[in-house]
């Protein structure tokens, strides 16, 4: 419920909105968004950042919070574990249940492989079971993946590794299809037609959508097919190291059962870590869109293996948190709601950047108008922006929000306020990892045998990556992790399973007087806090 | 929100804690010294992993709600339901056809429902769980795919139901037939894929990959946006 004084705020956002219906603010040039950016971003904020002091990345500035964990001794007792007795022996150790993941899993199945998936929390409590947008494919006639590829790399600030994206862009409709064959309920018109809409960056309409439950309904789909093929999953057992081989192959991992506190061995000839992204290391102190587990533990232990990692130095803010109310801080407020035609405005009722500029530009924009112009709504964490979810209702018809964006209505409707009628207050949150650990096409790291995909990777989306790419990336490079690994798997002969790799890490931290604390967290620790 | 706010006291499993006022459950148990393992997974309303069972005081009725996205209230009395044992069919979804019959073999004890609400007014979503049970024993695979749409399979429906109907699981069968058998495949897609597969798109590809930073730039701001 808002305040009288929000509500007195309104007033001026319902005059200006029809004057406002009619107006397209100007989209920034190349120059304004370079300053823009440099100015307000938070990975341009002073003190944001430090350079690593051990690894392969070794002098490469991160935000406090990776750093801090790539500087971390292990969590388990790495010299005492017994490591002759295998709990799991497969070919392919698949290390995160969200969906790139479970993609990889079932395509390593289909290639005859004998795979386990090892998940943290439940399997499918994961980033993609919130995305609420939609995903990215060119396959209107008006499109090409050449356009996809063109926005994609526009979109990463041209620093994107063009092999991946060329990966991303090609194989996108073929993994639709694969979804649609899959039976995912995408929205579509009654002759089949992909209903699609524009994103912010994209140039054409083609973020396909299933109404906001986008990614609930991939998860959920693959999940129960993962179940149908008989998929071996064991959840609350998150990964804690990897194992090696003595020719420095990975060979499997250490999985840590969080109810029993019992560590269990698996030996495995390919492993992919699928296990997402960081959020819930509250980057800047800023509150998050992620899903519990989201603590880069794939990163961690992929490091010390001696995997590189690319632009961890670039942080992914969401233009459009939730500022208000209270409770809900930081949740997402899917961009779709800018695709239906919303404009964010400031406490004058005007406009102040192109809706649909790309995410880091729409972000800074916002912090601008907040602290260096004052144009912002005061709310008790701060302020932030209005974001004219009516006009949706203006220009689609009535009924449209409930109908597109039934998650968005519930999540306010829960509280007391329904933004068919109102509008709501927005803040940038801390909202994708757009870096982790380097892969090829083939989603190989440099480390033999180990692949990585999804929002645990890093390459495809350059420094900021445009909505409905990453549910696409987890699609296309789970699909090619989970291949090629089982077909890797084929001609893999391990050695006897270590953890020296580890040994000599924590060695390499006593001497540089680091590793006081220990890594991965697995959880974050909110006990006698209010989270954000 | 901590500092100001006024506190109330909650009883978590039968122990009293005292938490601020106006936070959710979830948040509410964080405080009052929990961890979560189980109980908790997207924290925003998407993975029901945080069903909830709670009294408040004066009122006889069983609430529910998620952790996640309810408030709590003075005086409540608060358990969670992580997890519910449930009755689970494996299918090839390729083989089956979108019919009545398939439902039914595959959930016989569908057909049991007693029309007693209770899973309609306890589904954390709003959702009208009866009526798409309903529609499934009359095979209207459609009407059970659209009205289950929003299911996010936290099991309360499940816990309740006098007929041991596992309703979301129902609804998630209803869904993926009728993705894959009766809304039909979108040709755009199909023949882009071909198109892609007959490398139609791979030279311009190849071009766009060798090009430089200042002629990707050149071409990005020039486009033309739908
Ligand atoms: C609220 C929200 C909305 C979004 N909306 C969109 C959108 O509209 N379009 C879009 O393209 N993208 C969107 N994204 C981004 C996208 O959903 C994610 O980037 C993507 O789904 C990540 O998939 P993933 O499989 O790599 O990771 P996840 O789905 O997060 O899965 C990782 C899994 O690994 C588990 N795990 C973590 N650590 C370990 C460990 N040590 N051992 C074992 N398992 C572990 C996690 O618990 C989790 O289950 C959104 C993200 C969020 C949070
Ligand atoms: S239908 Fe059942 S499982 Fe689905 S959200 Fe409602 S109560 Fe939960
Ligand atoms: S709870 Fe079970 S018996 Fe009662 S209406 Fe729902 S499905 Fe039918
Ligand atoms: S934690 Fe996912 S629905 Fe509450």
């Amino acid at each position: 419920m808002y305040t009288p004084e929000m509500l007195g705020l309104v007033k001026t956002v319902e005059q200006s909105r029809e004057r406002r219906l009619k107006e397209t603010f100007p989209r920034l040039t190349a120059e304004e968004k370079t300053n823009i950016l440099r100015s307000y971003h938070p990975d341009y904020m002073e003190g944001s950042m430090r350079p690593v002091m051990v690894g392969p990345n070794a002098g490469d500035s991160m935000p406090h919070a990776h750093a801090d964990l790539l500087e971390s001794r292990s969590l388990a007792d790495v010299d005492g574990l017994p490591l002759d007795k295998v709990d799991y022996d497969v070919d392919v150790l698949v290390i995160g249940g969200g969906g790139a993941g479970t993609a990889a899993a079932l395509l390593a199945a289909e290639e005859g492989a004998g795979v386990l998936l090892a998940t943290k929390l439940r399997h499918g409590d994961a980033n993609t079971m919130m995305a609420e947008g939609g995903i990215q494919a060119a396959d209107k006639e008006n499109d090409s993946p050449a356009i996809h590829y063109l926005d994609a790399m526009g979109g990463g600030g041209f620093t994107n590794i063009p092999e991946l994206v060329r990966a991303l862009v090609a194989d996108a409709p073929r993994c639709i299809q694969w979804l649609e064959s899959l039976g995912c309920m995408f929205s579509k018109d009654p002759d089949g037609t992909m209903n699609s809409n524009h994103g912010g960056g994209t140039s054409r309409k083609r973020m396909h959508f299933a109404h906001d439950y986008t990614g609930a309904e991939i998860m959920r789909t693959l999940r129960d097919e993962a179940r149908n093929r008989g998929i071996r999953v064991v959840e609350f057992s998150p990964a804690v190291e990897l194992l090696t081989d003595e020719l420095g192959q990975c060979a499997g991992a250490v999985l840590y059962n969080l109810e029993t506190g019992q560590y269990l061995i698996v030996r495995a000839k390919t492993a992919v870590i699928a296990t997402g992204g960081s959020g819930r290391l509250h980057i800047n102190d800023s509150p998050t869109t992620n899903h519990y587990g989201a603590t880069a533990d794939g990163l961690v232990i992929a490091y010390r293996a001696g995997a590189r990692l690319v632009f961890l130095d670039a942080t992914q803010f969401h233009p459009t948190g939730v500022a208000f109310p209270e409770q809900i801080v930081g949740q997402l407020v899917t961009e779709k709601v800018r695709g239906l035609g919303a404009q964010l405005v400031n406490i004058d009722g005007e406009q102040f950047i192109y809706p649909l500029e790309t995410r880091d530009a729409v972000s800074s924009a916002i912090i601008r108008e907040c602290r260096e112009r004052r144009k912002g709504i005061g709310v008790p964490s701060g302020y932030g922006v209005w974001l004219d979810s009516p006009m949706i209702e203006t220009i689609h018809g009535k009924g449209t929000i409930e109908k597109e964006l039934p998650a968005m209505f519930r999540q306010y409707i829960r509280f007391g306020i329904n933004m068919a009628e109102l509008p709501i207050i927005v803040y940038p949150t801390l909202h994708y990892q757009n870096g982790g650990i380097l892969i090829n096409d083939k989603a190989e790291s440099g480390v033999p045998n180990l692949y990585v995909a999804g929002e645990a990777s890093g390459g495809v989306h350059g420094r900021n990556r445009l909505m409905g790419n990453s549910l696409l990336d987890i699609i296309v490079f789970g699909r090619r992790a989970g291949k090629n690994a089982a077909e890797k798997a084929k001609s893999v002969r391990l050695g006897s399973l270590t953890l020296e790799h580890t040994k000599r890490f924590n060695e390499e931290l006593r001497q540089l007087g680091l590793g006081r604390r220990v890594a991965p967290i697995l959880l974050p620790d909110y006990r006698g806090k209010i989270s954000g | 929100m901590t500092g100001e706010s006024t506190m109330v006291s909650i009883y978590i499993m039968g122990k009293q804690y005292e938490v601020p006022d106006g936070v959710t459950i979830m948040k509410a148990m964080e405080f009052a010294g929990y961890r979560f393992i189980r109980g908790c997974g997207c924290r925003g309303g998407f993975c029901g992993a945080c069903g909830t069972v709670y009294r408040t005081p004066g009122n006889f009725r069983l609430k529910v709600g998620l952790a996640c996205a309810t408030m709590v209230e003075a005086g409540m009395h608060l358990a969670q339901i992580p997890f519910y044992p449930a009755n689970r069919a494996a299918y090839d979804l390729q083989a089956l056809a979108p019919t009545l019959g398939t439902l039914r073999q595959h959930y016989p004890e569908m057909t049991r429902c007693l029309g007693c609400n209770q899973c309609t007014r306890i589904c954390p979503q709003g959702l009208p769980v009866m009526d798409y049970i309903a529609a499934a024993q009359c095979g209207d695979l459609e009407k059970t795919a659209h009205q289950s749409f929003d299911c996010i399979m936290c099991g309360l429906c499940a816990s309740r139901c006098p007929a041991e109907i596992v309703q979301y699981n129902v609804g998630i069968l209803a869904r993926r037939l009728f993705g894959r058998h009766i809304a039909p495949p979108a040709r755009h897609l199909a023949q882009r894929v071909q198109d892609i597969e007959a490398g139609k798109f791979d030279d311009e590809l190849e071009r766009l990959m060798r090009m430089g930073r200042e002629e990707l730039q050149k071409r990005y701001y020039a486009r033309d946006i739908e």
